[in-house]
């Protein structure tokens, strides 16, 4: 009867923290809905911004986001990849492997503020690329890296070893296999791993902040070596500049709504693709 | 009845590592027959039939010595083509393991990979290949829907039919009915029996009533020993050696 109870009460207080922590997600979708939803409009969503940043709206800043995103998947999904195929396809058991692991490891823990200052060192100053999408793409991109690489390795360790066995006794190659066989079993989970790159790049500041982010650029960015506003440096903005705070933080708001709506559906694109990919592996 | 030796391995020993797997083999595979190969988990059996195709070679540390001479070639050579050498012998697997791929394309895999291109053929071969794997029938209303769908015995048949596609002339069988039920077993018996007249055909099996079913030749391995080969009939009625006897009562494996 004791132990009945003791286990009682430890399952209430599992089942608290668990609340708990879904709780403080609720609140933070709730606040930003409740003060950005406001801010949302048409004009907000297509416009650029006015006024010294109080009014108008956030345009460029979506757009210039959009860019970096691009840029930053297009830069580290074909190395990411490569990378990945090489862990688990081709690589020799020897100590090289033991090093490009623990690099892609201790990389996915590197703070990203650290990202934003070899950026600056490297992309922007080093070689020359300026405050420009193309240097914060490739910061970005080497961000998302580990990302991109342990979710495709996943998704190729995923794939079952029958299925390469049979292909090499049909007369493959290696490459052959892999291409065929390997690859396209594996691509939806390597897609799982792309969108949720996608939103990291996204919802990143410090990674962009002196590499590609400005506080205000008028219309269109013209070519990658040009400088662009992005969604969470707008924000960042927003609350740490400029002279009319009251409405600022709204646009603020608006902003972070935005942001947290695309990594949402981003993010509930990325589960379901996962889900249909599991359920036609499972028989 | 043809006496055409297919498959003639000679003093073959083979190592993973520093693990003789298998010693001192001298067997001989005729064409158009079915061999059967038995003998406790761990005997070399499996690992014989993958020197066949040379699937040996996936694994690190392997290493083959002796002779295996098939269409007057040493395959065990490191110059043998092992492409044309694969698609010659192929392999049908304990698990059935169709690709996640239309029917059709499973079977036209094999095809492409080659540098086949005329749709035409390939399509041919589709339709022969599946007939001759008696699953025709089933699927030719749904060569395009997933063959993942199909039940066990069909898949598995699936890959018996891949397997022809490619113009084998022998077929490995490595366990091919460990994960079926007795009906689909059945059929697969039934569709070796029919393929023998074309080719030869090696069957690894765990299942003695299976080997004595199907086969024209057994041979009982022990501890990477070739312990006794001859016709199936020999050895299930009045087997030489006294390791068989124990072997096939049950005594041991």
């Amino acid at each position: 009867m004791k132990n009945k109870i003791i286990q009682q009460f430890f399952f209430s207080l599992i089942t608290i923290s668990a609340l708990i922590t879904a709780l403080f997600l609720l609140i933070i979708i709730f606040f930003i809905f409740k003060n950005g939803f406001n801010a949302i409009s048409w004009e907000f969503i297509t416009s650029v911004p006015k006024n010294g940043m109080t009014a108008g709206g956030v345009s460029p800043a979506i757009i210039g986001s959009f860019c970096l995103v691009a840029a930053a998947i297009l830069f580290s999904l074909p190395l990411g990849l490569a990378c990945a195929v090489y862990l688990q396809e081709y690589s020799p058991k020897n100590y090289i492997v033991d090093i490009v692991k623990t690099g892609v490891s201790n990389l996915a823990s590197v703070p990203s503020v650290v990202f934003g200052l070899f950026g600056l060192a490297v992309f922007v100053k080093f070689f020359g690329f300026g405050v420009s999408i193309l240097s914060g793409g490739l910061t970005l991109a080497i961000l998302v890296l580990p990302n991109i690489i342990t979710t495709s390795q996943e998704a190729l360790s995923a794939v079952p070893y029958s299925f390469r066995e049979a292909s090499l006794a049909l007369g493959a190659t290696q490459w052959q296999t892999i291409r065929k066989v390997v690859l396209p079993a594996a691509l939806p989970g390597i897609l799982t791993g792309i969108i949720l790159s996608i939103g990291r790049a996204a919802g990143e500041t410090a990674p962009i902040m002196f590499t590609a982010a400005v506080f205000y650029k008028k219309g269109r960015p013209d070519s990658i070596m040009s400088e662009v506003m992005a969604l969470p440096y707008h924000i960042y903005a927003l609350m740490t500049e400029g002279v009319n705070p009251e409405k600022q933080t709204v646009i603020a708001y608006g902003c972070a709504l935005i942001l947290l709506v695309l990594v949402a559906v981003l993010s509930s694109l990325a589960v379901f693709i996962r889900n249909k990919y599991r359920s036609s592996y499972e028989r | 009845m043809s006496d055409e030796i297919k498959i003639k391995v000679s003093n073959l020993n083979f190592y993973y590592g520093k693990m003789q797997a298998l010693k001192n083999i001298n067997i001989d595979i005729m064409d158009k027959k079915i061999t059967a190969l038995i003998g406790p988990s761990g005997c070399g059996k499996s690992t014989l039939i993958r020197i066949f195709n040379r699937m040996c070679d996936l694994v690190i540390g392997a290493k083959a010595e002796g002779s295996v001479i098939f269409d007057g070639e040493n395959i065990l050579n490191s110059s043998i083509d092992i492409v044309k050498l694969r698609q010659k012998i192929g392999m049908v697997f304990q698990k059935p393991n169709p690709f996640p791929k239309t029917i059709f394309q499973n079977i036209a895999y094999g095809l492409e990979i080659n540098g086949c291109k005329d749709k035409s053929f390939i399509k041919f071969k589709v339709e022969e290949t599946l007939k001759k794997a008696a699953l025709w029938e089933d699927v030719k209303d749904r060569l395009n829907d997933s063959a993942l769908g199909l039940s066990g015995g069909q898949q598995q048949r699936l890959c018996i039919a891949r397997a022809l596609a490619v113009e084998a002339q022998v077929i490995l069988f490595d366990e091919p009915c460990a994960s079926l039920d007795p009906i689909s077993t059945a059929k697969i018996e039934e569709l070796i029996l029919e393929l023998q007249n074309n080719y030869a055909i090696i069957i690894v099996t765990h299942n003695m009533q299976q080997a004595s079913r199907v086969s024209d030749y057994t041979a009982f391995m022990y501890l990477g020993d070739l312990i006794e080969f001859g016709s199936t009939n020999q050895i299930f009625t009045v087997p030489k050696n006294p390791k068989t006897e124990e072997y096939l009562s049950g005594k041991f494996g």
